[in-house]
């Protein structure tokens, strides 16, 4: 009488269906750092890692080359720095003003408005970046010769800087803002009751109710610059340069990858095994990102339940 | 519990015994209303408010919930001003001064008009921080310390927490986080201190020293309180309106209206509208 009337297989092979799709994203990660370790180890064993490490000229296609990782390393760092200093300000106002100031109906035109940016394909953003925001905004605006100048060069770090920065503003200003708005009510009126004004009820209550969302979406948003490709290949250039420098043309990490990765590379040659090698440190890099965002969100976060 | 306004409210007969002298007049007025009425998206939710709050006293209201109770006690520090679809009619003075006027500052009003509300809302700091919130977003950052441990002595909660003034205010029991939640009020020096059901959510001991703290704060500040709970507006306030919903003839809309407003004591035993003594006898609502 209270067993079951049938052995519910359907019940058991959705759990197992449900498991295997959970499954696949690890075993993708460990994959992926299976096939990245092999050429890895074979790179170091032509390549010194000391010359890898702490080199600081990348020039691969002269005769000896040399493989200092740091020139490129920098690239994408530079890139990731102009364009974070522009996407974060302007992310974290948008969402501010998003959450704290705007009317139910201007929420509901630039959200959207805010998702459609995000969705553009960055292939777009980089061709917009050097055939726009270059000649139009940075060669007029910047200043003659601060830093070499701006003048008369078709690629710069800050071009793809700004690119990238134009990329990201939607992720850390959307998820900003649903972090704010996820803050209680309660709290808002708990604060205006005090004699606070608008501005400090957001900047004093809400923002740090809200840090560990709102350090996500940073982190999140720096991730997706440093692996963000197609922008440099088109606005940052490809003359590895160890510089932060914004107005250098530069190259990326992800840049160099994906213009040495090409068909016609022979696979059992050392700039076959560099991609991987660089790969790698780009993947090591992300992963350090990743685990100190977790530890920082942990400590700093506002717990309100 | 809802209750269909005929035209003239029954007399009911008072027993002599009840018979008292007519309540103390209110010797000082903090808030005067005439005629108030509040609407949410042009629709009313409490109208033809009229009434006067003493200073320095407690003064209950109460009423089956939906009646307004929280409405009305939010016009009095502009709180519905956070609420867009709300809009506030008739007059409200302050001391005499119009609080809805054309140059008032609702940032000012609510400095001078501090609010608890029914659930503890602390913030999610450490309870210095919630207690210093308010003087330093006010800029009054000269001894901090001092304040904070007054509001917090003031509150009845500087021993409880003496040790412990750098963890966060979530530690907290709900009774605790409530009286933060008064410090966090009294360390701005207000001048009256509203409170929406702050007992709700609380247990009974909890609920006695909130009370206990009530009767001992209203030596320095006016206290507007709403409860449903009969029991403490007879024990703490010393007078109390009752507001009830009232609909139209066709039972279309309807809002919350003072049907009586007295001494405290005078409500509770000996009130002059049948509906109110219906309702502190617990036969309705
Ligand atoms: N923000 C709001 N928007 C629209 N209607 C509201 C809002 N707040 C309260 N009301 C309505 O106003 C009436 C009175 O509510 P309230 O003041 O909360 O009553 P009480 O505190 O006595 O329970 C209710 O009918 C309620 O639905
Ligand atoms: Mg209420």
């Amino acid at each position: 009488m209270l067993q079951a009337e049938s052995k519910r297989y359907g019940e058991r092979a959705i759990k197992w269906l449900l498991a295997l799709c959970a499954l696949l994203s690890v075993l993708t990660t460990t994959a992926i750092v299976i096939s990245l370790i092999g050429p890895t180890i074979g790179f170091f064993e032509i390549v010194p890692a000391d010359e890898f490490f702490f080199g600081v000229d990348w020039t691969p296609q002269f005769e000896p080359p040399s493989f200092g990782v740091l020139s490129i390393v920098a690239g994408t760092l530079n890139v990731t720095l102009w364009g974070m200093l522009f996407a974060i300000p302007v992310g974290l106002g948008s969402a501010v003003y998003l959450s704290e100031y705007a009317t139910p109906r201007v929420r509901k035109t630039v959200k959207p408005a805010l998702e459609v940016l995000a969705g553009i394909p960055t292939v777009a953003i980089g061709f917009f970046a050097v055939s726009f925001i270059l000649p139009e905004i940075i060669v007029p605006l910047w200043p003659d010769g601060l830093l070499g100048g701006a003048e008369g060069k078709p690629f710069l770090a800050l071009a793809a800087g700004l690119g990238i920065g134009l990329m990201v503003v939607p992720i850390i200003a959307s998820m900003s803002d649903d972090a704010m708005r996820a803050v209680p009510r309660g709290l808002h009126e708990g604060a205006y009751a005090l004699g606070a004004t608008k501005a400090k009820v957001a900047t004093k209550v809400i923002f740090p109710a809200a840090l560990s969302g709102i350090v996500a979406s940073i982190v999140l948003a720096i991730s997706r610059a440093v692996g963000e490709t197609m922008i440099v290949v088109l606005a940052a250039g490809s003359t590895p340069k160890f510089t932060l420098n914004p107005v250098e043309s530069i190259q990326a990490m992800t840049s160099y990858i994906a213009t040495t990765a090409t068909g016609d590379i022979s696979t059992g040659s050392v700039d076959y095994k560099s991609v991987f090698a660089v790969g790698t440190v780009l993947f090591a890099m992300t992963l350090v990102m990743n685990v100190v965002s977790i530890r920082l969100v942990r400590k700093y976060r506002e717990v309100y339940e | 519990m809802v209750v269909v306004l005929k035209e003239q409210t029954p007399k009911i007969s008072v027993r002599p015994e009840f018979q008292q002298a007519a309540a103390p007049q209110i010797k000082e007025k903090v808030f005067e209303l005439n005629g108030i009425e509040v609407l949410y998206g042009g629709v009313s939710a409490v109208k033809d408010i009229s009434m006067e709050i003493g200073h320095k006293e407690v003064t209950a209201l109460i009423g089956p919930s939906g009646c307004g109770k929280s409405t009305l006690l939010r016009c009095l520090n502009r709180m519905n001003d956070l609420i867009p679809t709300a809009e506030v009619q008739g007059e409200l003075l302050y001391h005499g001064e119009d609080l809805y006027g054309p140059n008032v500052d609702p940032v000012q009003v609510r400095k001078l008009i501090g609010m608890v509300f029914q659930k503890p809302n602390p913030f999610p700091k450490s309870i210095y921080d919630n207690v210093a919130f308010g003087p330093r977003v006010l800029g009054r950052k000269d001894g901090l310390d001092e304040t904070v441990e007054k509001a917090l002595r003031g509150a009845a909660l500087w021993d409880e927490v003496k040790d412990r003034l750098k963890d966060n205010a979530f530690g907290l029991s709900g009774g605790q986080q409530q009286r933060l939640c008064i410090a966090r009020c009294i360390a701005v020096e207000p001048d009256v201190i509203l409170m929406d059901e702050p007992c709700s959510a609380l247990d009974p001991i909890s609920t006695g020293k909130i009370e206990d703290l009530m009767i001992e704060l209203k030596e320095q500040y006016s206290i507007v309180i709403v409860t449903h709970n009969m029991q403490q507006a007879a024990r703490v306030s010393d007078r109390t309106a009752f507001l009830m919903v009232e609909l139209d003839a066709e039972e279309h809309n309807r809002w919350g209206r003072l049907v009586e407003y007295d001494a405290t004591e005078k409500v509770f035993t000996n009130p002059s509208d049948k509906r109110t003594e219906d309702y502190v006898s617990g036969k309705v609502g």
